[in-house]
């Protein structure tokens, strides 16, 4: 569904991806972890075309991700970033049905898609007229989810969706999305810092560190079978409270 | 949902409101007279605007363009068909002769350039050099010459005679001057500093109903410096045959004491028509002059308001494609943002000279347009950009993100986000624009300014006061205008 061969990007001199690949296959949620500046959240945003790989070649179903393609195949991805990226002039409705006017969707499709992605993310119908500035952070990140699902995309890509949240917003919207990826059977790769959510969300599990995957496989590989010194170790720096 | 669904938009359209499509420009038959920036000039062109209306000849009067060379190269150009000048400036200034020329080989001259010159009007003002009567006595001057034994005295000249080639060197050269202290002012605020003690001397014409009125005295010419002024009209031989001989029809008619009457009555009233109207033998004019100001008030304010919208409109409609270019990085962008800087950095009458020079303006409605739509683009250009690039960067990626072209992502996301800068940007502009405007008075396409500026030529604060005030309560009235404008125009999203 997802695949990215060789692929590497640099900064000048810095190396954010170095010569990696990966592949996502469809309906899998894939997580990618690691510590700060490992190149996940680059890893993404070369996948929906935000970054140029400096060399390598990125497919989505099967289509090279090129200037040319990009228009489209953003169309078939859904985006979702660390506070829902909304558009502040926009109400929450017009920040989800934006695209969807942009290709004159009739009204009364735009509605009824608009009531199953609320239902879908339990959003309050009358927050529909608010504006961002008037909503609580877990409530923009639901209404950044919609966004991203108006328009039935195959791919979902989620960049830290839920690291802006407190962690009592942020238990009950991991559920959330564990039963959303759930019912939408849809290809996921999301980014996290955080190995308990990962876990939680992932069937597979992607540890990256200074631009290189390290391991991917289950939970469980990473903890029997790791291929490095650095999974252990990245493993025993997430502090469980049981261990305090 | 009733909420604004395309705000740029409706900006866009409701600002040609305010562009009225009236055009004040002369009808193609119409004379148009010009006149130079003093009260005599003006009354001049009045009375010969009278003169042609009275002969049934449309006739327009474009008032205090300026000096002599702008009224020239007006007259030359054909902007104007005519105006009053005085054959001493005419010789000297415009043909530029050492020689003292008669009129017949002056109007020899005059005819290789295509212009003709009527026979004098009857008077005769010759430039002269002026002190208060108190202070002449105290000095015992009573000459030019005696002026030598003064060396320390201050001299306040206008800036035309100080270039001329009959001017001020030439005279302290021909006299034997040294004064030390020799400042230029324009001539209206020269007589203030005169009775004030700032300035000992100044220049002044033989006619000037100032004289009279200040108690001043003209230095005699006892060494025989200054050639002769007699007036007469210059006109463009392609003239209507009917209009020259309606003009020529004023030569010999004017006598001194005339004139200078003519002169003090549009001191005493602010108005030109009434000075004018002595030649023509209505003494009563002064009582239906306030019926009639408040009219000319409003004809220069809607005249003003045509300016300011005209120019703002062109500068909004090119000035936010450039702002949009300007916000990407890089060096073009730099350009735009160093270019618009610089034109903002020239002082307005120094661009309007340069405007006035370029061929197909000269001295033109359009020179004035030209010169304000420069003047507005700096605020709106440098607005837009920056109302651009302080969109924060996950914004503009989700924008992208979502698969919107970059035509919609600017439309539908940065414009909207960036409308409350770039409509600050706009109303900076218009409130400049207001004021700038004023000068275009200068070179005689009328406003507000036009008030102003004779109200300086008649050194009258009554007649300035009734351009600065509506200038003033126009500003105000934009800027309010604005601030409900952005009420309606900046999306409830960004006001929380």
């Amino acid at each position: 569904m997802i695949r990215l061969t060789d692929v590497s990007v640099r900064f000048g001199d810095l190396v954010a991806l170095d010569d990696v690949d990966l592949g996502v296959e469809e309906g899998d949620t894939t997580v990618l972890i690691g510590p700060s500046g490992c190149g996940k959240s680059t890893l993404l945003r070369v996948v929906v075309g935000l970054v140029e790989p400096s060399a390598g070649k990125v497919t989505v179903e099967g289509e090279p991700v090129t200037p040319d393609t990009l228009l489209p195949l953003r169309r078939r991805m859904g985006y979702v970033i660390q506070e829902g990226g909304l558009f502040p002039h926009l109400s929450a409705r017009r920040n989800v049905t934006l695209m969807a006017r942009h290709l004159r969707w009739p009204a009364r499709r735009r509605e009824e898609r608009l009531e199953e992605l609320c239902e879908l993310t339990h959003f309050p119908r009358d927050g529909l007229d608010r504006y961002p500035g008037e909503l609580s952070g877990g409530q923009q990140q639901r209404v950044g989810l919609m966004r991203a699902l108006m328009l039935d995309p195959r791919v979902l890509l989620l960049d830290e969706p839920l690291g802006a949240l407190d962690p009592l917003v942020r238990r009950g919207l991991q559920d959330e999305l564990r039963e959303i990826f759930g019912r939408l059977n849809k290809t996921v790769l999301l980014v996290t810092h955080d190995l308990a959510e990962a876990a939680w969300l992932a069937h597979r599990i992607v540890l990256m560190r200074e631009g290189r995957v390290v391991q991917e496989g289950t939970l469980a590989d990473l903890k029997e079978r790791p291929a490095h010194p650095f999974v252990p170790d990245f493993m025993a720096a997430q502090r469980s409270p049981v261990e305090i | 949902m009733t909420r604004p669904r395309l705000p740029l938009l409706r900006l866009a359209l409701s600002l040609p409101m305010l562009a009225f499509g009236v055009s004040t420009e002369a009808r193609a038959q119409d004379v148009r007279m010009g006149s130079k920036s003093f009260t005599e000039s003006y009354v001049l062109g009045e009375v010969a605007v009278r003169a042609l209306e009275n002969a049934n000849v449309p006739a327009s009067h474009r008032q205090g363009m300026g000096g002599t060379i702008i009224l020239w190269q007006a007259l030359t150009g054909g902007g104007i068909h005519a105006y009053p000048d005085y054959t001493g400036t005419i010789g000297e200034q415009i043909l530029g002769t050492e020689s003292r020329l008669s009129r017949e080989q002056m109007r020899d001259s005059l005819a290789g350039r295509g212009i003709g010159m009527t026979r004098p009007l009857g008077f005769d003002n010759t430039y002269a050099l002026v002190m208060t009567r108190e202070r002449a006595r105290e000095l015992g001057v009573e000459a030019i010459s005696h002026l030598r034994e003064h060396p320390d005295l201050t001299v306040g000249l206008t800036h035309e005679f100080m270039e001329r080639r009959d001017g001020w060197r030439p005279l302290a050269r021909h006299y034997g001057l040294a004064m030390e202290e020799v400042r230029g002012l324009e001539h209206a605020l020269a007589y203030p500093a005169l009775l004030r003690g700032d300035i000992d001397v100044m220049d002044a014409y033989s006619t000037d109903a100032k004289l009279e009125e200040l108690d001043l005295v003209a230095l005699a010419d006892d060494a025989s410096f200054f050639p002769r002024y007699e007036a007469v009209f210059l006109y463009r031989l392609d003239l209507d045959p009917a209009v020259v001989r309606v003009l020529q029809g004023l030569a010999g008619t004017l006598d001194r004491r005339t004139m200078v009457h003519m002169n003090a009555v549009a001191e005493r009233t602010g108005s030109y028509e009434a000075a004018a109207g002595v030649y023509f033998g209505e003494e009563d004019v002064e009582g239906k002059q306030w019926r009639r100001v408040t009219g000319r008030i409003l004809g220069w304010t809607l005249r003003h308001l045509q300016l300011v919208a005209v120019s703002l409109l062109l500068a909004i409609l090119l000035g936010v494609p450039l702002g949009i270019r300007a916000a990407r990085p890089g060096l073009l962008s730099q350009l735009i943002l160093g270019g618009t800087g610089v034109i903002y950095t020239i002082p307005s009458l120094a661009l309007l000279a340069v405007l006035v020079a370029v061929p197909f303006l000269g001295i033109s409605t359009a020179t004035a347009i030209v010169a304000l739509f420069l003047y507005s683009l700096l605020p709106i250009v440098r607005n837009t950009a920056t109302g651009l690039r302080s969109i924060p960067v996950e914004i503009r990626e989700s924008a992208a993100a979502l698969g919107l072209e970059p035509r919609a992502r600017l439309w539908k996301v940065l414009l909207p986000l960036a409308s409350p800068t770039l409509l600050a940007g706009i109303k900076t502009s218009a409130v400049i624009n207001i004021a700038t405007a004023t000068l275009a008075a200068l070179i005689g396409v009328g406003g507000l300014g036009e008030p102003i500026l004779s109200g300086i030529n008649l050194n009258d604060a009554g007649v300035i006061l009734q351009g600065a005030l509506p200038a003033a309560l126009l500003a105000l009235l934009v800027q309010g205008l604005f601030d409900a404008l952005e009420r309606w125009v900046v999306p409830r999203g960004l006001r929380l």
